[in-house]
């Protein structure tokens, strides 16, 4: 079959440039928003989540590996770092009211911040984890750059912190509002500080969908829980341990 | 829209220049983003020249995490034993997280978000 040899060789040299993984990031993303949309919308139904499980689909089925995927979305994944820096013009809107509100702000800061280590931490100890996979997981909550260079300082495994950055964001996302209708916590910038806190840039992602205003809380909580738990983490995670035995 | 561009990304080099110069424990971008907000203090007018740039890419943050999500549960396929401890310990302390957090704020003024939608 001479038509199918020369699919193959078409799919070889497709393959071999960033086209492919960047046309394929782009549509499973679309396919997902897609599926989102018929779902009307249900949390549970996460974009990212869906667009992962497609890309990962097609990966394994193609037996494409991932370097050559990433040659292409890659330059989606560059855009994460002027999107960051974008935070700043939500986050100046809501300025007046971060003001005002200066005081709640910071005691949920810092109570959400000390809730996110100190619990994963305790709740795996318990789990019969050792001492590398408590350092692994501590800052899980927090954006994965920092978390891997906390994870690093505190002789945790870096890589295995970033998956569990994403599963916590992931997580987050998709449970967030259940658990803020079961507690009747209604206010868009409860609700976005919580997000962003707990569940970092891919709460943010989530809290945009729903509000500028529960965007904006997200983003500025997701800044602030990043620098508080590098300052934090590195004695808080021994203390908890040591007390723990 | 490339000015906005342009200017989201000098601020981004100046979060990267200004961390790695000072060793501060925070990824360049967000430092970037601390000084996008004390500019965007001092200079308002800056504001209308970004906006529309800030728009369409957080209107669209959700697709930015999907290369690195992908790697991640390659690479987890591969995983570590103990999946137990870490599943239930993640899943555990990020609804206490949320809580604590939500719950502290509940008082907090806004326009309340409609149920439906959120």
């Amino acid at each position: 079959m001479p038509e199918f040899a020369e699919l193959r060789q078409f799919w070889v040299y497709l393959a071999a440039s960033p086209l492919l993984g960047l046309t394929m990031t782009l549509c499973a993303y679309l396919a997902a928003q897609r599926i989102c949309a018929w779902c009307k919308g249900a949390p549970v139904a996460n974009p990212v989540a869906i667009a992962i499980a497609i890309v990962v689909g097609i990966l394994s089925l193609s037996g494409m590996s991932y370097e050559r995927y990433f040659a292409g979305a890659q330059f989606v994944h560059f855009l994460l770092g002027p999107a960051t820096v974008a935070l700043a013009v939500p986050l100046v809107r809501q300025l007046p009211r971060l003001r005002r509100h200066w005081l709640p702000l910071t005691t949920a800061l810092l109570a959400g911040c000390v809730t996110a280590i100190v619990s994963v931490v305790v709740a795996a100890r318990l789990l019969g984890a050792g001492p590398e996979l408590l350092a692994t997981l501590a800052p899980k909550s927090v954006t994965s750059p920092i978390a891997m260079a906390v994870a690093e300082r505190l002789g945790g495994i870096p890589a295995l912190t970033a998956a569990l950055v994403i599963g916590t964001g992931i997580f987050g996302a998709m449970f967030a509002t259940y658990l803020f209708h079961l507690l009747r916590i209604r206010s868009d910038a409860a609700r976005g500080f919580a997000m962003g806190l707990a569940a970092h840039g891919i709460g943010t992602a989530r809290a945009f969908q729903l509000s500028a205003e529960m965007g904006a809380f997200a983003g500025l909580a997701m800044g602030l829980n990043g620098a508080l738990t590098a300052l934090l983490a590195p004695w808080l995670v021994p203390l908890v341990t040591g007390w723990m035995g | 829209m490339l000015a906005a561009f342009a200017v989201l990304l000098l601020f981004q080099c100046l979060g990267e220049g200004v961390v790695f110069l000072l060793r501060l424990p925070l990824p360049g971008p967000v430092a970037g983003m601390l000084f996008l907000v004390a500019a965007l203090i001092v200079f308002p007018r800056l504001q209308l020249l970004v906006e529309q740039a800030v728009n369409a890419l957080l209107a669209h943050l959700s697709l930015l995490f999907v290369p690195t999500g992908v790697g991640i549960v390659v690479a987890a396929a591969s995983g570590s034993g103990h999946w137990l401890a870490i599943v239930a310990s993640v899943i555990v302390s990020t609804l206490l997280a949320l809580a604590v957090t939500g719950l502290l704020l509940r008082g907090m003024k806004g326009e309340p978000t409609r149920d439906s939608d959120a």
